[in-house]
Order: C-alpha cells, then structure tokens, then sequence
C-alpha cells in the first residue's frame, strides 16, 4: 500500500499571535500542523498493517523541512517538500491544485490522508479539493478507516454532526482525518536519528507540472489583505461573592437580565 | 444591481438544519434575490420552510441517490444548476456537508470559496467576508478578486435565525438529480445517530468542567446544571486528556468552536487554546478557585470558589426559577 500524508507547517498551537506592520507574528516556533498528527500516524499505522510505504508530502517555505522531519522520525519512510516562490499568497484551492499534481507525479498512490485543518488558515477546503481535483473518492471527517488494497476498497467511519456514518468507497481515496481516528506516537530516539539523516528533496513547480499563473496571489480567487486582532471583550469581570445561595441567587438574576436564559 | 443569492438548505432525516436558515437570513439581509436549494427527503416541505424563513423561491429535487447527503451527487446537482442559471453567489452553513458541497464546487466551477465566516457585506458585486483565522486569534477580512459564483460557508450561530413568516409564498421549481447512483462512488452504508443529546454547536447555553472537577465523578455537578438549564456540557482538554470524559465535549483549539449564549466555565483555568474555542460566546461565567485563572480575565461574571458548593446551587436556584 502506498499511502501519502499531506502536512503544513504552523505556529505552535499555545502562540501568542499578533499582527505587527500589517504582518502575523507569533512567539514560538513552527511545528508540525497539530490536526496532521493524527493524519501522520494514520498513514503510518496504515503502512504498518498493510505493508508498502508512507510519504509526507508538504508545501510550504524551506524551514518546513522540520515539520517533515517530525513526520520521519514519527514512522514515515520518506517525506518530499514542494517550495517555490511563486506559491506565496495561494489560496486553499491553489494550494489544492499544487497537491493534486504532486500527488499525481508520485504516482500508484492508494490512500491520501489530511488533518482537518490547518490551524493558521483554518479553511478545511483542501482535502475536499484535491479529491475533487484528482477524482478519487472523498473520505472527510473520518474517524476509523478499514482497508482492503487487494479488493481496492476501503470503509470509513465518518463523524458527523448527527453521529456516525459508515460509508464505502473504491481506492483510491482521500481521506480527511479528526482527532477521534487515533493516538499519535511519540517519535522514538531511532526515528529522530533517522530524520535528522533523511534526504528531503524540494520540488518546484515545474518539477509538479503547474504554470505560475495558475498559484500565488494572482492565480487565487480569495484573499486576505487585512487580518487584525478581534475587539477585546468589554469590560472587567464581576466577581460576584456571598455564600453558594447568596452568589447563585445574585447570578440568576443577572444571568436572566441579561436575557442568555 | 441585486445579487442573485442560492442559499443551501441542509436537512437531516427530514429535519432543516437551523444553520441554514440563519444562512438564508444572511442572503436576505444583503438585499439580494434568494434561492433555496432543498434536496432529499420532503424536499417540497423543505423549500416551503425556506420559503417562509426568507427565500424568494427554491428548488428542489427528491430522488434515492439524493437521500443522504453524498458530495458527489450533491456538487454534481448544484453545479448543473449553477451553470445553466448563473448564480453572484452560494451560501451555505459551516457544517461538515456546506463545507464539502462549497469545497467541491470551487473545483467545479473554477471558482473561489470562504469558508467559516461570521460577518458578511456587500461591495459593488461582490461580498466582502470576515472570518476568523489561527483558532480565532486574528480576524481576517477577506474577498474575492476573480470567480463566479461566490461561495461562501457561514459559522454556525454567527448570523441571527430569522422568524418564519408562514404567509410567504414562492415558486418551488421540481429539478432532477444530475448522477445516475452508478456514477457515485461512495455509498453509504448505515448511521449511527447519537441520541438526544444537544449538540455543542447549536447550543445556546454550554456548561463546562475542567481540571478543577478532579475525576469523572466531579462532572456530574456539571451534567446537572448543563441539564437544569437546558444546555450542552463541555469539557476542557485537560479533562478529556486524563480521561474524564469523552473528547466529543472537548471545548477549544483542538476540539470543537461553540458561540452560545451563555458559557458557564466550572475549574477550567483558560488556557489560549479553550480561549480560541468559546471566546465568541456572549456572556461568560468563570467559577474557580484560583483568582488568577486567566479565565476570569475573559469573563463577564465570575466566582472565585469551590466548584463543588457553587455549582450545586446555581442548579438548585435555576431548578428554582425555571419551574424545573
């Protein structure tokens, strides 16, 4: 079974993040997108138990080799960074398109696995979309995955808003992940020094086939020129004291006041 | 020049999906002309609920390959119709379906998609979108520079249900599913409905329990007042963590994004991350020990005390007050 994880590198999940100069800003590093953990050790476990490989796939600046190698150390064999300075700018849907046609170049690829989202553009679109874009079957939100890779077909079990619907599919297939789905490992001493060893080749955009024109800013649809912080809650808190009744009896009557019950 | 607006209306087993009709409000207060899209099962009584909510008119379309909601069949219906009526824009709500459907479509189409959003205008022929993006930390105002239609996905309570005028009336024009059941790929094989529970999303009132409840016994203070105020019941990441209770009610960056009415915080500190998840509710209620907790910077009321003497008797004066 050949199995690809498509990751991004992000701002650590406990930053503070501000915007400085019309620029976001954070203060800790990057790391590996925290929802494509359980991506990562999906396809790892998939590897494990149906044999084959696991490839991390990632678009983004050079430095996002790290979160490649996050994906190594963790189980993945191999891990291939697509980088171009054309890309800056992209949309969800160009990003999509860029994935679809790495996807396509490393060929024979049974399952695709994403996280959720990515936590910095929060969007979730580009799952959806590169399955559109590639055809293959569209697996979101999925929780537990069975597959057969000699019948080509694999069961989902998605999570929904409603509950849990199981549904079939033909390989090959994408499939968008949620935290239900697994446990991510931690990476083992072996796996870290396999990483820090691992040759990650950086592909461009001409190496995946796709025109300049067609990414970045000026091939997006949507854009963002203007992000700021969101208006501070009003007002300090209330601290309301007295016994368990005389606070409770006091909140009531505010809480009811203010119309929320 | 009136926008031509399609609004999305989501049905489970028959039942709309109020997300969608705070959808459809949204299309009517940008002055445009609206469009319900209302498929599957009763799919004439949903585009009359739509029609009632606000929509000018609908369509619909009702057929086996349509009964549960399948991206493939449902992008290949919408992006018929869209080519052959031309629609400025889609709307749909944020939900696990709008969210695939729009995604879907933007590779149809060609065209470009917002997802998530919670403030809309309209500019000239064009919608102008705020959304929020790192977990809710910054806001981005974000637009379209090419691409018809406009898609656009809302976040669920972010935009008022409106009130159902039962005098409306409009056309509702019967349309035929564009995929034959041979050409859909994925097939659903059985769902498991999680019982009456409310779901955190939706609520309008959330009461959650952090590290301060200190086992799994410790929530059910927490369940009692959730249940007492007609609410859901969330969790922190640290409860669900050490295994208090299950990551469905998790509250945060990592779990689920929730904007009630009333958010009620029994011994959750306030990370950043549960920060990001409940931050967008409207009134805030802290209860914890500690006066430092930085949850009490973002609340509107707050106790510092023991979770386990207050919380029972909020429940007993609500139990009070609501006749319960």
């Amino acid at each position: 079974m050949n199995v690809v994880v498509c990751v991004k590198q992000t701002p650590d999940s406990a930053a503070k993040i501000s915007v400085e100069g019309g620029a976001v800003t954070w203060d800790t590093g990057l790391v590996l997108n925290p929802w494509d953990e359980y991506a990562v050790e999906e396809a790892i476990r998939l590897k494990e138990k149906h044999g084959g490989k696991a490839t991390a796939l990632c678009l983004g600046a050079e430095g996002a080799k790290e979160a490649l190698k996050t994906c190594i150390a963790m189980g993945c064999d191999e891990a291939v960074l697509i980088a171009d300075a054309a890309l800056n700018g992209s949309d969800a849907l160009a990003t999509a398109r860029v994935l679809a046609a790495a996807l396509k170049k490393l060929g024979e690829v049974d399952i695709v696995v994403f996280g959720k989202q990515a936590i910095d553009g929060d969007t979730g679109l580009v799952p959806m979309a590169v399955a559109r874009r590639l055809g293959w079957a569209p697996l979101t939100y999925t929780m537990h995955i069975e597959a057969d890779p000699a019948a080509k077909t694999i069961q989902a079990t998605r999570l929904l808003e409603q509950g849990k619907q199981v549904v079939t599919a033909k390989l090959p297939a994408v499939v968008g992940t949620v935290k239900e789905i697994n446990e991510p490992r931690y990476p083992s001493f072996m796996g870290i020094r396999k990483a820090g060893k691992a040759n990650i080749p950086v592909w461009s955009l001409a190496d995946v086939g796709v025109d300049a024109a067609s990414v970045g800013a000026a091939g997006s649809a949507v854009q963002w020129p203007n992000v700021y912080p969101p208006p501070a809650r009003e007002g300090a808190v209330e601290i309301i004291d007295g016994s368990p009744e005389e606070a409770a009896a006091k909140l009531a009557e505010k809480l009811l006041a203010d119309k929320v019950i | 020049m009136t926008l031509k607006i399609w609004v999305f209306i989501e049905q489970f087993q028959g039942n709309v999906q109020a997300a969608s009709l705070e959808a459809l409000g949204a299309a009517k207060s940008l002055g445009g002309a609206v469009t319900a899209l209302a498929f599957g099962p009763g799919a004439n009584a949903l585009a009359q609920t739509a029609i009632q909510h606000g929509a000018d008119e609908a369509l619909a379309a009702e057929d086996a390959t349509l009964n549960d909601f399948r991206v493939e069949a449902y992008a290949a219906l919408v992006g018929k119709l869209a080519q052959e009526k031309g629609p400025d824009v889609i709307l749909a709500a944020a939900t696990t379906a709008g969210r695939d459907l729009l995604g879907a479509l933007a590779v149809d189409l060609n065209t470009g998609c917002i997802a998530d959003v919670i403030a809309l205008k309209a500019a000239e022929n064009s919608l102008q979108a705020v959304k929020p993006v790192y977990a809710g930390k910054l806001l981005a105002e974000v637009s379209f520079r090419a691409g018809k239609p406009q898609l656009i996905s809302l976040r669920p309570r972010a935009f008022p249900k409106p009130e159902p005028d039962s005098t409306r009336t409009g056309t509702i024009t019967t349309v035929a599913p564009a995929l034959a059941e041979e050409a859909i790929g994925v097939k659903v094989q059985n769902y498991e409905v999680a019982a009456g529970q409310v779901s955190l999303s939706d609520a309008k009132i959330i009461v959650s329990g952090g590290r301060g409840v200190g086992g799994p016994e410790g929530f059910a203070p927490v369940r009692e007042l959730a249940q007492t105020l007609g609410g859901a019941m969330g969790a922190s990441r640290a409860a669900v963590d050490a295994g208090w209770i299950p990551y469905a009610h998790q509250v945060g960056q990592t779990g689920k994004t929730v904007a009630p009415d009333l958010y009620i915080a029994c011994g959750i500190s306030g990370s950043i991350q549960h920060q990001a998840g409940m931050r967008s509710s409207k009134v805030i209620v802290a209860i914890n020990k500690d006066a430092d907790a930085p949850i009490f910077k973002l609340a509107r009321y707050g106790i510092v005390g023991d979770l386990f003497k207050y919380v029972p008797a909020l429940t007993a004066e609500f139990a009070k007050r609501l006749g319960k």
